[in-house]
């Protein structure tokens, strides 16, 4: 009975540390960015303002959901459910500790990369049914964006992948017990990372957003919680990205002294804070540029590190 | 892209720099002296009405939020009988202080109005009046002007001269 039970408990425990830290990352990304403009931010509500983060949800809950009478109606609901659905299911391959995890899948790095690259479905497919134009630009660049950006991402893992000989997330993990993987797969962390921001649409990359030039993209024409569940899908995948980077890059869970769930926890708050400093100080690139350097700059640098590392595993073999 | 990595650095940089909020109800801002906020009706020195409802005011107002109806005392002093501004017009241009002939009507560098109800923004005489001169303690219009009203006649006030009579030949 009990053996039953314990993946179930698994997946409650995901679910809930995974949706409520993207929540707080509302009030998190707030105060950070405010930290860094030399402001406060919201510390009003609560003890350090953390109230924020209920009376956020409160707001947009009780937000009026309207579905406007030109959008395409079934795909235009369909959409923010995909973006939220695909990056939690993503997240059943992410251990966070060892044997904690729903689906110990053999190919977890591959499963990863396809479930984030299928979010791109949802704001491809809420910028088509939005029948507005800003948003269908929205979701072409996103479309476009996702084409040349998850090229080089899934390549500039396979140097990891190479290094540890598994597409197992644990096995990863394990095989880093010497060195993390970040110092023989430094250019394949750094593309990772840029290619990572590029997955979340976050900035300096959320050219299907920007909202300076096109209202706010794709959800322009969203409200409530709709609009919500973009929001907590774009939360989600940052922390998915962050979880990936730590897990691939900087030895997961492995670490002296703390209990290795708190480890990860840190490794994987870092990111989420090194994210959030990207928006803080980077600005958006042009559309062209964004295209051009994703092909022309980012995948050779890839090719190139998978080939060097190809060889010097084969050399060493 | 090395700029890149220095505008992040300098970003970053700024967690320790002093934040520059003022955390209002707690800490304020400070307003000038001459700041236009809150208009209030000053009295004289001596403690007596300082408007003499000229109505200028009342015509300088480009969004026409002051009111008031004049009347005189039994010492021949002008007054408003009431006095009336309607700040959920008011735009404290300070035009009404400019145009003001005996410095009654003033702004006062305070801004903290806010109501629940509009109807509450309607301040009658009793509300705008104040005890003090505000930002001229000395002046004091009937003092100075050449008006005759009970207890001061022609040529009785502060440098004015007694009036010539006309109708002697004598220097």
């Amino acid at each position: 009975m009990m053996s039953n039970l314990y993946p179930l408990l698994i997946i409650a425990v995901v679910l809930f540390v995974v949706l409520n830290l993207a929540a707080g990352l509302i009030w998190v990304e707030r105060r950070l960015l405010a930290l860094w403009q030399d402001r406060y931010g919201p510390n009003r509500v609560g003890p350090f303002g953390l109230g924020q983060i209920a009376a956020d949800s409160i707001k947009l809950f009780l937000k009026e959901d309207w579905i406007p009478p030109f959008a395409d109606n079934p795909v235009f609901v369909l959409a923010p459910a995909i973006v939220v659905a695909t990056a939690l299911i993503s997240f059943a391959v992410v251990p966070f500790a060892p044997g904690f995890v729903v689906a110990d899948l053999n190919i977890g790095v591959l499963f990863l990369l396809a479930m984030s690259s299928l979010g791109v479905y949802s704001v491809v497919l809420a910028g088509w049914s939005s029948n507005n134009k800003y948003s269908l630009l929205g979701g072409i660049r996103a479309a476009a964006q996702m084409m040349s950006y998850e090229v080089f991402m899934g390549l500039s893992l396979l140097g990891v992948v190479i290094l540890a000989g598994s597409f197992r997330f644990a096995d990863i993990v394990e095989a880093q017990r010497g060195m993390w993987f970040v110092i023989p797969q430094c250019l394949g962390f750094v593309l990772f990372l840029i290619a990572g921001v590029a997955e979340t649409r976050r900035l300096p990359f959320d050219l299907a957003e920007a909202e300076s030039e096109l209202i706010a993209g794709f959800h322009s024409e969203y409200s409530g919680m709709k609009f919500g569940m973009f929001f907590v899908g774009e939360y989600i995948g940052v922390i998915l990205i962050s979880a990936t980077i730590s897990l691939l890059f900087f030895g997961g869970w492995l670490g002296p002294v703390l209990p290795p769930a708190l480890w990860f926890a840190a490794k994987t708050m870092f990111f989420i804070c090194l994210f959030i400093l990207f928006r803080a100080a980077l600005p958006r690139p042009r559309f062209d540029q964004l295209m051009s350097w994703g092909w022309k700059v980012m995948l050779p640098l890839t090719l190139v590190n998978l080939l060097v590392t190809g060889a010097v595993v084969l050399a060493r073999r | 892209m090395l700029s890149l990595v220095r505008s992040l650095w300098e970003v970053f940089r700024h967690a320790f720099a002093r934040r520059v909020t003022v955390q209002y109800p707690e800490q304020k801002a400070y307003l000038s002296p001459r700041y236009r906020g809150r208009i209030v009706l000053t009295r004289d020195p001596d403690g007596g009405e300082r408007c003499v409802a000229c109505n200028l005011c009342a015509v300088a107002c480009p969004v026409d939020c002051i009111s008031l109806q004049a009347t005189e005392d039994e010492h021949g002093r002008r007054y408003p009988e009431f006095f009336r501004i309607n700040f959920s017009r008011c735009i404290f241009c300070g035009y009404c202080e400019e145009a003001c002939p005996t410095y009654a009507i003033q702004l006062t560098p305070d801004t903290e109005m806010g109501e629940y109800k509009r109807e509450n923004l309607v301040y009658e005489k009793a509300d705008l009046m104040i005890d003090g001169p505000g930002k001229y303690p000395d002046y004091n219009f009937w003092r100075v002007a050449g008006v005759a009203i009970g207890g001061k006649d022609k040529g009785q006030a502060e440098n004015e001269l007694v009036p010539i009579d006309t109708h002697s030949l004598m220097p």
